[in-house]
């Protein structure tokens, strides 16, 4: 019995899906991944999926895979979207879970706690429109054309390194003197809050 | 010379010397240009195709493919041209030296295409000036060739002496845009499919 297991349904393709309580996530997780005859070695993928009704809950999906027994599992979190939209990172069980959190938080906006560098991955750091994938979010973006262009053309994308970037330019120590200033200064791009709920 | 005294004044010989000057300068330029391949999407995949043995570009003087914009005279956008890489393409037109060219390839990098979308680029005209549009989705290797032998025409047409016939830089303006915010935002509005396309609560 999974820890925290709410209900289970079979998706249309047969495979098994397992809704966990929120709180009980890391629990459940570190269950399918540790007991022997789970072996839920492998991260497929992280995502979520937002309803286009409205009064359904956001999910929070993970592809689980035990690469010996052969056999998937998916195990979602159900997020009210007027609640705090924030789940447990899973980063410390997989590590792949790392860019895959931060595509979810990029799109969606959700928050995962205990993620060691958790920022945008698609959109650039300082974009402020807000969260593509959620269905709030106009098809062409808030602001105007002129705006994103103007925004773009001023993001000066080689202020914004992360944190690993700045590490091996310490250890190469190759780079061209103005940028190192800069990457000493710590001179990275201010997040507006985006304008989205 | 029997025909010397027909010349009506020495601005004639200065012409004449001009059109001389211009000629030969234009066509050493335009038939060796040397192109700076920024291929994004499926277009590469024709433009690979355009430079490739069967269609050859070499032929009109593209042998060299500089992939160094320091070195290049042509910047061929070949796909579309998501708002992050805006400033991408800016500073590489930015490092180009005078005088340069601009070919926007294929329906994205000209219009934005069917990426009516909140993270593309609506035509890379918004960002660098564009010389050559060329249509298509993307366009045959034919089609590239013809834009490079119109853009071939469009440099035998400039002239060193004529300001008006010549190319200028194009910087940036104090907000750095290239085109008043008004014109950007009328050259993005939707337009054919993507007018029914809205999604917005």
């Amino acid at each position: 019995m999974i820890p925290g297991a709410q209900r289970e349904s079979v998706g249309r393709d047969g495979e098994r899906i397992v809704f966990v309580a929120r709180d009980r996530l890391l629990e459940a997780m570190r269950y399918l991944k540790d007991t022997p005859d789970q072996g839920f070695n492998y991260l497929v993928d992280v995502t979520a999926v937002e309803f286009r009704d409205r009064e359904r809950p956001l999910e929070v999906v993970w592809f689980l895979r035990s690469l010996e027994r052969k056999v998937d599992i998916r195990i979602k979190v159900e997020l009210n979207a007027a609640d705090e939209l924030a789940v447990d990172s899973v980063y410390h069980l997989w590590h792949g879970a790392d860019w895959l959190e931060r595509e979810v938080y990029d799109m969606f906006g959700i928050t995962f706690r205990g993620h060691p560098d958790l920022r945008r991955i698609l959109m650039w750091e300082t974009y402020a429109e807000g969260y593509p994938l959620r269905k709030s979010f106009p098809l062409r973006g808030r602001f105007s054309r002129a705006e994103q262009v103007r925004q773009a053309l001023n993001a000066n994308p080689e202020a914004h390194y992360s944190m690993e970037e700045l590490s091996i330019a310490d250890a190469g120590g190759d780079l061209p003197e103005d940028m190192r200033e800069r990457l000493k200064r710590g001179e990275r791009g201010v997040i507006p809050d985006p304008p989205n709920p | 010379m029997k025909h010397v005294g027909e010349v009506k004044s020495s601005n004639y010989l200065i012409a004449k010397f001009q059109d001389l000057v211009d000629w030969a300068v234009n066509s050493s330029r335009a038939n060796s240009l040397w192109p700076m391949p920024f291929g994004t999407a499926c277009c590469a995949i024709e433009f690979m195709a355009t430079a490739a043995s069967r269609y050859d570009f070499a032929r009109f003087g593209m042998e060299r493919q500089a992939f160094s914009p320091r070195q290049a005279d042509v910047l061929i956008c070949a796909g579309r041209l998501p708002f992050k890489l805006a400033p991408v393409i800016r500073r590489i037109y930015d490092q180009m030296p005078q005088p340069k060219w601009v070919i926007s390839m294929g329906a994205c990098a000209s219009t934005g295409g069917i990426f009516d979308n909140y993270s593309m680029v609506q035509g890379i005209d918004t960002i660098v000036p564009v010389d050559v549009y060329v249509p298509g989705c993307p366009p045959r290797p034919e089609g590239l060739l013809y834009g490079i032998l119109l853009l071939h025409k469009k440099i035998k047409g400039e002239s060193l002496f004529d300001a008006v016939r010549r190319r200028d830089e194009q910087p940036l303006d104090e907000k750095g845009l290239r085109l008043p915010p008004e014109t950007i935002d009328e050259v993005s509005e939707p337009f054919g499919n993507s007018v029914h396309q809205f999604r917005s609560s």
